[in-house]
């Protein structure tokens, strides 16, 4: 006990010099921890991404690698020249766009009504959007095919597209920020005889652009990613989006994993970009139901 | 809720103030019919592809369907006790709760680990922060493609750097008792990214001085973070619980991908057979009493979370 209580002392007195160097060592282990974090969760999209740089035989070795040799682009003019992988990415955009488009004018339409009009039934209407929120898309799968199928909107644009224009997540977000905006702006607004359809579009709208825009990175790349709904809705190689059209590249068996992984990170790269540019909106979006402030 | 009326007060001319009422029913006109116009959009859109086949997936649950998904005969509760007697239908409720409790506690966990790492203002922490928010970026159908080729069992990273430390190759995908934890460790890592921005977000949230007061007091590190920042984090913790298991109940992709629910049905979760009964049977009735269990299990979790979650989480 003595001893130890003495070590303690020592320990004590020494601190004031050695404070610096543990310091140090506690600030190195901190980032060799967040290094080695890091490269575990990064390892799969670098893989994705060195490979569709390599020749054939540097994948084909019996040890992976891990860095390309140079500079490689054939896997990528290959997949481009043999896949319909550019048909697929132009399906996924023109379905993303047009879903964020859609959220956009309903949402902001609907979230502008649940936030300054007063009319009957409005939070009974609104309450029950909300228990839309506890009904996953699977539950109404089953019916929301058939109804496709009966419209015959199977396989076609509109079909990936109209179901998925309206959603609650988004009139939520958009009814947060109105609910913040100042309101003295909409009551001269008022004064000047200005009517509801003016004031969302010259006063609301542009007030909004960081909502807006959270809710148009968020949508965009939910729809995206999107993978049981087109997997149901496509049957014809040129309505796949990409998501599906990847998946089925990796069927066909002559396909080798440099090609593969090539169209992988094609299809990749406007997420990553979106990442890269839309994070800030993308995290305000997740974040807006989470938080208490 | 208090707030909203607050709001709705301070606009003059939307409060029913008795002093106006000669201007009041001219303004109510406008507004009645101002919103619902503005709703109309959405209120047509939500009818017909999310209350509609709603009520339509409970009432088809009770029938027979022809292939094309036509009512043939009533039958009662018959597919719901079909269901339940149905041993592959038990077995994949199991396999879906064990996927649940294999892929919502550890990601958590490391979502946090990675959060508290990265929740200070050192150098180059932006850095990181973007780096575990990546896998959010990741889609289903890319993220599976890509962990199949690293789950290859001869030529897969996996299996390489488990042969460089002398253990022998796991079939990861091919081996029953393998394939759920293989496709569990794919979905932790798919779903880091929406762990960590809201882990992250919780902790950005705590006031600093919090923690300054707290080092004044001469509270250690562990002290500090089993005191302060998992109570004030309480709330945060468990809004991504909710959703990590409500995602765990939907997942999907993965499964259709890296194993098509086998081997033996091992990997064969609950939306897997949803899709199976459904979509490769054209058992549409089967596949909606499954769809309306799905529902009610969401409802009675959420419900659950949110009652034991009131007396437990610390709302600041």
């Amino acid at each position: 006990m003595s001893t130890q209580s003495q070590a303690a002392i020592n320990g004590h007195k020494q601190m004031k010099k050695t404070f610096n160097l543990k310091k140090f060592v506690q600030t190195t282990v901190h980032y060799l921890a967040l290094i080695l974090l890091a490269m575990i969760i990064i390892y799969p999209i670098y893989f994705a991404l060195s490979y569709t740089f390599m020749t054939p035989q540097e994948v084909n070795t019996a040890t992976p690698q891990f860095l390309p040799e140079s500079f490689y682009l054939e896997n990528i003019k290959e997949v481009l020249a043999t896949t319909p992988i550019l048909r697929f990415i132009l399906n996924s955009f023109i379905i993303s766009i047009a879903v964020m488009i859609g959220e956009i004018i309903t949402g902001s339409l609907a979230a502008y009504a649940f936030a300054f009009v007063q009319f009957k039934g409005r939070n009974v209407i609104f309450a029950l959007f909300l228990t839309t929120l506890m009904v996953p898309s699977e539950v109404t799968l089953i019916p929301r095919y058939l109804m496709m199928g009966a419209f015959g909107w199977m396989d076609t644009y509109q079909g990936l597209i109209v179901p998925h224009l309206a959603t609650v997540f988004g009139i939520f977000l958009l009814r947060q920020f109105f609910m913040q905006l100042p309101k003295e702006l909409m009551e001269a607004a008022r004064m000047d005889g200005a009517g509801h359809g003016r004031i969302f579009l010259t006063i609301v709208l542009p007030l909004s652009r960081p909502a807006i825009g959270t809710l148009g990175v968020y949508s965009f790349l939910n729809t995206w990613n999107q993978y049981l709904w087109p997997l149901l809705m496509t049957n014809s190689e040129e309505m796949r989006p990409v998501q599906i059209g990847i998946t089925m590249l990796q069927d066909e068996e002559f396909m080798s994993w440099n090609l593969v992984l090539a169209g992988v990170s094609i299809a990749l790269l406007p997420s990553l970009l979106l990442l890269i540019f839309g994070l800030k909106q993308l995290v305000a979006g997740i974040t807006a139901g989470a938080v208490k402030q | 809720m208090a707030k909203d009326q607050k709001v709705m007060q301070s606009i003059p001319v939307l409060s029913s103030s008795k002093t106006k009422m000669k201007h009041k029913p001219k303004h109510l006109r406008i507004d009645q019919i101002a919103g619902y116009g503005f709703i109309m959009p959405t209120v047509i859109l939500l009818s017909m592809f999310v209350f509609y086949p709603f009520f339509q997936s409970i009432y088809l649950s009770f029938f027979m369907t022809d292939p094309l998904g036509n009512v043939v005969k009533f039958v009662g509760f018959q597919n719901y006790v079909e269901l339940f007697t149905d041993k592959e239908f038990l077995n994949s409720l199991k396999i879906t709760f064990l996927f649940t409790v294999f892929t919502v506690p550890t990601g958590i966990f490391i979502a946090l680990i990675l959060a508290v790492l990265t929740n200070n203002k050192s150098k180059g922490m932006r850095g990181f922060q973007f780096i575990f928010a990546l896998p959010i970026a990741m889609s289903v159908g890319t993220s599976s493609i890509i962990w199949l080729l690293l789950f290859n069992p001869t030529a897969g990273v996996l299996n390489y750097l488990l042969n460089v430390v002398g253990v022998e190759s796991i079939q990861w995908l091919t081996n029953p008792d393998w394939a759920l934890l293989s496709i569990s460790i794919m979905t932790i890592w798919m779903g880091l990214g929406l762990d960590f921005i809201i882990l992250l977000a919780g902790l950005q949230a705590i006031p600093d001085d919090l923690y300054e007061s707290a080092k004044i007091d001469g509270a250690g590190s562990l002290t500090i973070f089993t005191k302060i920042t998992i109570p004030l984090l309480s709330p945060t913790i468990f809004f991504v619980l909710i959703i990590s298991v409500i995602n765990a109940l939907q997942a999907f992709g993965q499964f259709n991908v890296l194993t098509g629910g086998g081997p033996m049905k091992s990997t064969n979760v609950f939306v897997f057979s949803l899709y199976q009964e459904a979509f490769v049977n054209f058992q549409f009735g089967l596949g909606s009493t499954r769809a309306f269990v799905l529902f009610v299990i969401i409802v009675l979790l959420t419900w659950i979370q949110f009652k034991v979650g009131e007396k437990k989480v610390h709302y600041q």
